[in-house]
């Protein structure tokens, strides 16, 4: 289909009277001006998207399309009305329809999703966080719904989110039998120190501490599962292998030894939870816990735990998609041997919980917590941020929702559907507060005056 | 250590070079003074730093573009101040100057805060950040151009095109000087920086060329070509459209213009008549070079670009302290030669007080007098002119009326025509 032709389709199709000579149309091309601000930005920050100087009273859509390092394309798009002065501006006008509606700035990244045609059960992470993610950002006349890269836009841009800002310094940590990266902001330091903790898939996942990092935090992103210890000897890591964690990170020469803390998602929390509170040389001025349970064997090593859910495996429900549904095996009960015993925490505490999360029954536990912790007169600790129709993968800040997505099984590999829960708008609006409010929660107990237990969050 | 540590942000950390930013410095004790630094090491290893004074807040906070400056390199509010006002660090070369020639890679900044207002160059800093200052935005291509006899490069804005052209056109320094082109083609247009002075042909042919190129590109919309050109640039920007009767630019911006022809067409003849009279070149107590008064005493009665023949429109901009050349006489000239040719309805101009010959892109920093090589070969201090504020102030003024200028006339809105 040429672009002239294309042009008037998208022309006919949207009733409104733009249809101009195609000589003319080469003109418009010549003039329309799209422009996003900033052009170059961090992952967690807003862009303005403006469209100039095309007709007025006219049917737009922008588009946005990312092709991501497993060369699957992501795209998202909103339907538009240029005003009087043939303006569209994205962060104050009303998109009518696409994938995503309504006044929403950020629209085209956090509603991208596999272009048709693409494999099911796909999920956008970054693996290498020194590139940035490059975003084409288009506009296109008329409202259109497919057949993108067919056409030829009217104009284009490119952008790029960064996860590392400028100076930031990735170092690869092997020593003591790690396998980590150490992220460290610019400047001479020293830094508060986070180590961050990711889930059940395993592997280096690096994007988030890198954040963290250009966010002023010395973040240590660590590989709990298929670590090289592992990997070589095929026996897990046991609980001494976050306490070295800890503790190279602690004695970095770059790190504030008593401004520690630790971040944990999904199966991450559970070694955050037990370390907060159990363990003696982990000593943090606070810890957020992100979609997670305090349910397991009381100072379970990571093999303990996966016993666990093992044992629990009938608990595993599938639905009528063949999406598999975890949450019911780390839910809590009555039995105070299978959790961790909040009451004895002794440092604020943030939880981050998605009341639709299908994988980790974070709800139910956040609420056992808070009973064991107003039972034991320490809940003036804990924060807990909530956030209806949210699924399990709270990320940073316009990551593409998915509901559930191909999971692979870290030592079997093999390969599963899991529903992962939320609602695109819902959930891409709790990841937006939710990052926001954990980087003020740790730059309070992180950079903030001497007292960490008396450090409330409660205007969060 | 339960001291609290300073943190400091800026705002974009990576940006355009013509974009604002802002600087926070945060979380340090209340009612403390600082000095919050900037340093960036050159592409010839020079070091260049602007630094203010500051003092804290009840929050201990320290905001660059809402707090002033009580010292430094700038003084008072300031949000751009820690880049307009770099120079060499103490104990550099005299006479440098700071211009990027991989327009590639960002220009790096460090920001960075200090305690107290002394001493802050033997201190560790309190905090720093490291800041990108881009010249190209993200996917626009850089382009070797070889072919015609031409030597220059084209830069394209990312995109589909079609887009309106420029050809870009630099002063008597030599060499293809691209960062101005790249800045260009950031903002939407397709920009051509040429290398034109060591053509051994007729240079106004070449310019011709150079224009022809542009046009015939398949990306380049064939009618929207304009020239911007910066001082001896800015002779063959007038020849090209006014002049010339094999290309027709839709619209000419000069900077710091020169209009005098050389006797022979190929533009070195300028120099050469220049260096007959460089016994007249009268040097300022620094051992400046002030060719300004050359310029004044040839001007009246050399052979010129006849503005008078100009039928697009035309955007003049001139640094009344000018002491390499008489840009302000030269533009009051043109004025006169229009007005009685009757086309100075298609004239503009924009003059600055104190502001000096080298009008460069926001934020670049000012110089008074640099090193020059001139085109025989002689290595001198040349007398630019400018004070450093208003002259800052004068670039980044004068750069959002180019933009817009050129944008009015080579991408004016449909809505003209209806």
């Amino acid at each position: 289909m040429s672009s002239q032709a294309a042009v008037f389709l998208g022309c006919s199709r949207s009733g409104v009277g733009c249809l101009v000579p195609s000589t003319w149309m080469d003109r418009r091309k010549c003039c329309v001006q799209l422009s996003v601000h900033p052009s170059r930005g961090l992952i967690d920050e807003k862009f303005n998207v403006q469209v100039q100087k095309f007709l007025p009273g006219c049917q737009l859509t922008v588009h946005a399309l990312h092709r991501c390092e497993d060369r699957n394309s992501w795209e998202a798009f909103g339907h538009y009305m240029t005003d009087a002065s043939g303006t569209v501006n994205v962060s104050q006008d009303t998109s009518v329809g696409g994938t995503y509606s309504g006044v929403e700035a950020m629209g085209l990244l956090w509603s991208l999703r596999p272009v048709p045609g693409s494999k099911p059960g796909l999920r956008l992470r970054k693996k290498n966080v020194q590139t940035p993610m490059e975003v084409t950002i288009s506009v296109y006349q008329g409202h259109q719904t497919e057949g993108f890269v067919d056409q030829v836009p009217l104009a284009s841009v490119l952008v790029e989110r960064w996860y590392m800002a400028p100076g930031v310094r990735r170092i690869p940590v092997t020593e003591d039998g790690l396998t980590a990266t150490l992220f460290l902001p610019a400047g001479p330091g020293p830094f508060p120190g986070v180590l961050d903790l990711w889930g059940a898939g395993g592997q280096l996942v690096e994007y988030r501490a890198a954040l963290l990092a250009s966010h002023g935090f010395a973040s240590l992103a660590l590989d709990y599962l298929t670590c090289k210890i592992t990997m070589e000897t095929g026996k897990m890591v046991d609980n001494q292998y976050f306490e070295t964690a800890y503790r190279v990170l602690q004695q970095h020469p770059q790190v504030l030894s008593s401004r520690m803390a630790m971040l944990g998602f999904s199966f991450g929390t559970s070694f955050t939870f037990k370390m907060a509170v159990y363990s003696q040389v982990i000593k943090l001025r606070c810890a957020v816990c992100i979609g997670g349970s305090h349910v397991q064997p009381i100072d379970a090593s990571v093999k303990e735990m996966f016993t666990y859910f093992n044992n629990n495996a009938s608990k595993i429900r599938v639905n009528e998609k063949n999406e598999v549904i975890w949450r019911d095996v780390f839910q809590p009960t009555a039995d105070p041997s299978i959790k961790v015993d909040m009451g004895r925490l002794q440092c604020p505490l943030l939880l981050v919980v998605g009341e639709d999360d299908q994988n980790w029954p974070a709800s139910e536990a956040a609420k056992d917590m808070k009973e064991m912790m107003e039972r034991a007169g320490n809940s003036h600790l804990l924060t807990i941020l909530s956030y209806p129709k949210t699924g399990h993968l709270i990320e940073p800040p316009y990551t593409p929702h998915v509901r559930a997505s191909i999971f692979r099984i870290f030592d079997t590999h093999q390969k599963l559907m899991l529903l992962w829960g939320g609602q695109t708008v819902e959930h891409s609006r709790a990841q937006e507060d939710a990052w926001k409010k954990i980087l003020v929660f740790l730059r309070e107990n992180l950079y903030g005056a001497a007292n960490p237990s008396a450090t409330l969050s409660s205007h969060l | 250590m339960s001291r609290t540590p300073p943190i400091v942000s800026v705002l974009p950390t990576r940006g355009l070079v013509d974009e604002k930013f802002k600087v926070l410095v945060e979380n340090l004790p209340p009612g403390r003074p600082v000095t919050v630094r900037s340093l960036h090491r050159s592409e010839d290893d020079h070091y260049w730093e602007a630094f203010g004074f500051y003092t804290s807040d009840h929050r201990g906070t320290v905001n660059v573009s809402k707090d002033p400056s009580v010292g430094g390199t700038y003084t008072g509010k300031e949000p751009m101040g820690l880049l307009w006002s770099m120079c060499p660090v103490p104990g550099s070369r005299k006479g440098l100057r700071l211009r990027k020639l991989n327009v590639c890679s960002p220009m790096l900044v460090n920001i960075s805060v200090h305690s107290g207002h002394e001493g802050f160059r033997d201190q560790t800093p309190l905090a720093s950040v490291l800041i990108e200052r881009w010249y190209m935005a993200p996917g626009v291509k850089r382009i070797d151009v070889r072919e015609r006899g031409l030597k220059g490069t084209l830069f394209l804005p990312p995109g589909p095109g079609p887009f309106p052209g420029i050809l870009d056109l630099w002063g008597g320094g030599g060499g293809l000087v691209e960062y101005r082109s790249a800045l260009l083609a950031s903002h939407g247009f397709a920009t051509m920086s040429l290398d034109y002075l060591s053509c051994s042909q007729s240079v106004f042919t070449y310019g011709e060329t150079a224009f022809n190129f542009i046009k015939d590109h398949p990306q380049v919309v064939a009618d929207r070509i304009g020239v911007v050109g910066l001082c001896i640039g800015s002779l063959l920007a007038l020849y090209l459209a006014a002049d010339s009767t094999v290309v027709k630019p839709r619209c000419t911006v000069c900077i710091s213009t020169y209009t005098i022809y050389p006797t022979d067409r190929v533009l070195s003849g300028s120099f050469e008549e220049l260096t007959i009279l460089s016994d007249k070149i009268s040097v300022d107590k620094n051992n400046n070079e002030m060719w300004r008064d050359v310029g004044l005493e040839i001007m009246s009665d050399s052979r010129k670009v006849n503005t008078g023949k100009l039928t697009t429109p035309l955007l003049l901009v001139s640094g009344c302290d000018d002491q390499n050349w008489p840009s302000f006489e030269t533009a009051e000239d043109i004025t006169q030669t229009m007005r009685a040719a009757g086309n100075d309805h298609l004239l503009s101009r924009l003059d600055y007080s104190d502001t000096g010959h080298l009008i460069e892109p926001p934020f670049s920093p000012h110089f008074r007098s640099t090193k020059f090589v001139t085109i025989d070969k002689r290595k001198v201090m040349i007398l630019w002119g400018g004070l450093t504020k208003p002259h800052s102030d004068a670039q980044e003024d004068s750069w959002k009326k180019i933009l817009s200028f050129l944008q009015q006339h080579l991408c004016s809105s449909l809505n003209a025509k209806l």
